[in-house]
């Protein structure tokens, strides 16, 4: 008979470990999907993994999907870690993205990179005060902000679809719903020139260690902290909530906003109808995957980016859907939180139970 | 009554060489136990002597490594509350149970086991509460309920169940002396009915009136039987910490300033079932101790949100704190000011369950002893300071990494006691200081308070054990529904005076007739 003992202290080794061990559980459940799919698993697993990363083209791919996840994470870990679900980073990333657009299409600027920091601004600033609805919302009336955050992705989805539909529609585009492509000298340059992966990249692994010690070194950072783990415990030490709420939801909305803003001016070079293939979901998966540490996102991050590849991979080279990725999202997460109940406790083979229940059996308790 | 727990009758429960250990602690070591019909059995022990381990085994939350258990002579497996409860075992717990978003009499219902139509509970639980002397409204949600309250329908659940064996996590913490009466009244009807009673309490008087037999457990081990009425409370006391007691120690000091005002605070109940302040009014003067008593439930949580600052006043001058008005400062403001506080829940409130007790010691103390620098924290001062506190005031605890939520409850306490007593007061609050706390820490924490007043500073304390404060205070007063009593020097009162005033007649001795 299985007991499952909570442990005296959380785990360290455990937080560290379950994420490989829901990731390999992600392998074990993939392998046999491919299996039932008619699909030799081992080559699909191939192509799932090791495919996509076996060129230098594919690597700064690697790299260029991880960063608005790692800088969307960022955001949503500092806020998780306050008590504070910000579920709409997808949205904040497109009004960022809206609002850097703006600024490199119709901002008149000599120098390029006064330009493009000012998109990269506009686009921090457009997150920010969107995650400043549900904040307000939450501070002032007690809405939930994980409903308000998220619905409001909806919203920033059509906002943007009413932009490139309408005003900022570009002229000689053919009609298509999309902008004019952004000058070349408002495009964030690129680190090498055999791959697309550019200046964003290092700038959200900065970011990443500046919100490491922001957790872990700061006054505000620890007060964040007991907001999130104890909020009697804040009240009564006098760390005002309000202020961790708008401080989580500012964050995360300018980091996410900056997602945007760096993908089209990175990869996309325009606004257009799709800028995310849900990177703002995904940061969600990260940030748990990455134990909520700001480091730790950066190698969940990793792990998401080689998922949006490999899944295109096997989506073209063996004609699969494109849900696949979704997919091997949800079991990443499925199995981290199963994996993270043993932080908490332990298994444990009770053999004397099995004895004891053996010879105690037969003997009914007596009424 | 008889004090006759006929001990010739079989026992009913016996447990047999009964061991547990947790990862790095034996909490039960071949324990040995015989409870007989209509006994009521003490458990004594200071915390962390594995009392609570031993009862949870017996109510079937754990299962012990080693060792079995007898019932009424027959060899059981308890595997679970609900087959404790089938066999006749009821239990109050010292952390109660209760679901806060459900009634009193939808909690009841959840352990009732079999399906009884809601209303005929609800009838039930009123005849019940009204027999024992319990007041409780069945249709009251649990959240808004404070801890006292919170037990009597614990220990209402359990009666309706008509337990053989009612097992009792130290009850009468948060009962007044009356409330004490009657339940002592209802305890010993329930053993002369024949059922069996363990009682945990640290209470050594109650003990010593109430109880039938003790068992003495140190260390995870019985380290003594005793016949409770046959023993000073100083030789249980001896024999539970093996050790002779530490007495406070008083020195007198001179009041001076008044430090803490209140004056016509007048408060509406927020929450429905909350309690309205009315026209309360009250100094505390350095160096000297103010206690308020009372019932839990009386208005206390609310008093004490309006001084922590919680819960803040749009009249600024209703709470002057050092002479400054401080109605409408929040928390960090008032503790800027030198107003240091010791809320009612250690975990949670106190202290952050899952931090580190480093980080504890942060939590309240940002703005202090250069423990910050620019807003980045000093971890060399803190860890220090952590330390300091640890040292100071004896806390036994794993490390400076142990999480709060590991260490015991006395020793939680006397961490967070000492580290709002070394930022340095000018005004201290404490709330329930000693609740649930083992003597040995009691004793700390009564004598830091003490010495807090011998340096000038003005304490309050705001508890519900009326001998604690008649020990330590130099005036005391009543809350009862949201007013408070005149206040009085202790040495010019009396717990019986008290008592009546915890009912809500506030009348003074001299005029009411002494026999009532």
């Amino acid at each position: 008979m299985f007991r499952l003992d909570p442990r005296q202290m959380p785990s360290t080794m455990m937080k560290l470990v379950s994420p490989l061990i829901a990731a390999m559980l992600m392998l074990g459940t993939g392998f046999l999907l491919f299996m039932l799919l008619g699909k030799d698993p081992v080559q699909a697993l191939y192509l799932f993994f090791i495919d996509p990363l076996s060129n230098r083209y594919g690597i700064g791919e690697w790299l260029l999907k991880a960063t608005p996840l790692t800088l969307c994470a960022i955001g949503l870990v500092i806020g998780f870690r306050a008590g504070v679900w910000n579920i709409g980073a997808e949205g904040q990333l497109i009004i960022g993205a809206l609002a850097a657009g703006g600024v490199a299409l119709f901002l008149p600027v000599a120098p390029g990179f006064l330009h493009i920091m000012l998109a990269l601004a506009a686009g921090m600033l457009g997150g920010l005060l969107w995650a400043a609805i549900p904040a307000f919302l939450r501070t002032r009336f007690h809405t939930n902000e994980i409903l308000v955050s998220l619905m409001l992705v909806y919203v920033a989805g059509l906002l943007l679809l009413y932009f490139v539909n309408g005003p900022w529609k570009d002229p000689d585009g053919f009609n298509f719903p999309q902008s004019a492509m952004f000058e070349p000298d408002v495009m964030l340059p690129l680190l090498t020139d055999d791959m697309r992966v550019n200046l964003a990249f290092p700038a959200a692994i900065l970011l990443a260690f500046i919100a490491w010690i922001f957790c872990y070194r700061t006054i505000a950072g620890y007060r964040m902290q007991v907001n999130g783990m104890a909020p009697g415990a804040a009240g009564c030490a006098g760390f005002e909530q309000k202020i961790t709420i708008w401080l989580a939801l500012m964050i995360s909305g300018a980091s996410a906003g900056l997602a945007g803003a760096a993908e089209v001016l990175g990869p996309i070079g325009q606004l257009q109808p799709n800028i995310s293939p849900g990177y703002g979901f995904a940061a969600i998966i990260v940030a748990f995957v990455g134990r909520l540490h700001p480091l730790g996102v950066i190698l969940a991050s990793l792990l998401l980016s080689l998922l949006y590849l490999g899944g295109e991979n096997v989506q073209i080279q063996l004609s699969l859907p494109s849900a696949i990725t979704s997919l091997f999202q949800g079991l990443l997460l499925f199995y981290l939180l199963a994996a993270d109940l043993f932080v908490h406790y332990r298994l444990r083979f009770d053999l004397a139970a099995v004895q004891r229940h053996k010879t105690s059996t037969p003997e009914k308790p007596g009424l | 009554m008889s004090d006759g727990a006929a001990r010739s009758a079989p026992p009913r429960l016996e447990l047999i060489g009964i061991c547990k250990s947790y990862p790095g602690v034996i909490a039960n070591e071949a324990i040995d136990l015989s409870v007989y019909p209509g006994e009521i059995h003490a458990i004594l022990g200071e915390n962390g002597a594995g009392k609570s381990t031993l009862m949870k085994i017996i109510y079937g939350v754990s299962s012990p490594d080693a060792g079995f258990m007898r019932w009424n002579n027959r060899q059981v497996e308890v595997t679970s509350p609900a087959a404790a409860r089938k066999l006749g075992i009821g239990m109050v717990f010292q952390h109660f149970t209760l679901f806060e978003t459900l009634t009193v009499a939808e909690n009841i219902l959840l352990v009732m086991g079999k399906s009884i139509p809601l209303s005929k509970l609800v009838q039930d639980i009123s005849r019940v509460s009204e027999e024992y002397g319990l007041p409780v409204d069945p249709n009251r949600l649990v959240h808004s309920m404070s801890m006292g309250e919170r037990q009597r329908v614990e220990i209402i659940r359990c009666l309706l169940q008509k337990p053989e064996l009612l097992i009792m996590d130290e009850p009468t913490s948060v009962l007044t002396p009356g409330a004490v009466r009657t339940l002592f009244q209802t305890l010993r009807r329930l053993a002369c009915e024949g059922c069996s009673i363990l009682y945990i309490s640290h209470k050594l008087d109650e003990i010593r009136e109430l109880c039938h037999h003790a068992t003495v457990l140190r260390n995870g081990r019985v380290v003594g039987q005793a016949v409770p009425a046959e023993q000073s409370s100083d030789s249980l006391a001896r024999l539970m910490i093996g050790e002779n007691l530490s007495t406070c120690q008083f020195r007198t000091s001179i009041a001076g300033e008044k430090m803490l005002k209140v004056r016509n605070l007048n408060l509406a109940a927020i929450d429905p079932f909350g309690t309205a302040l009315e026209n309360i009014h009250f100094f505390v003067r350095s160096g000297e101790i103010l206690g308020i008593s009372g019932i839990s439930g009386n208005g206390q949580k609310e008093l004490l949100a309006v001084l922590s600052g919680e819960t803040r006043i749009a009249k600024p001058k209703v709470i002057h704190i050092d002479g400054c008005p401080a109605g409408k400062m929040g928390p960090a403001e008032r503790r800027r000011l030198g107003l240091s506080f010791v809320p009612e829940e250690r975990l949670g409130r106190g202290a952050v369950p899952d931090m580190s007790l480093e980080l504890n010691a942060l939590l309240t103390t940002t703005h202090k002893h250069g423990l910050q620098r620019h807003g980045w924290i000093r971890f060399s001062a803190v860890r220090q300071f952590a330390l300091q506190i640890i040292e100071q005031f004896g806390v036994k605890s794993y490390g400076l990494n142990a999480s709060a939520a590991s260490l015991s409850g006395g020793n939680l306490q006397k961490f967070i006691v000492g580290r709002e007593i070394l930022l340095a007061p000018r005004v201290m609050i404490a709330a329930q200081p000693t609740w649930g706390v083992d003597i040995g820490a009691a004793t700390v924490i009564r004598q830091a308070l003490l010495d807090l007043k011998s340096e000038g500073v003005a304490v309050l304390v705001i508890s519900e054990e009326l001998d604690e404060l008649m020990t330590i205070c130099d005036r005391i007063t009543v809350i009862a529904n949201g007013k408070l009593s005149p206040i009085l020097p202790v040495s010019e009162t009396s717990t019986e005076h008290l008592g009546r005033w915890m009912g809500g007649d506030f009348t003074t001795n001299a005029e009411s007739n002494p026999h009532v």
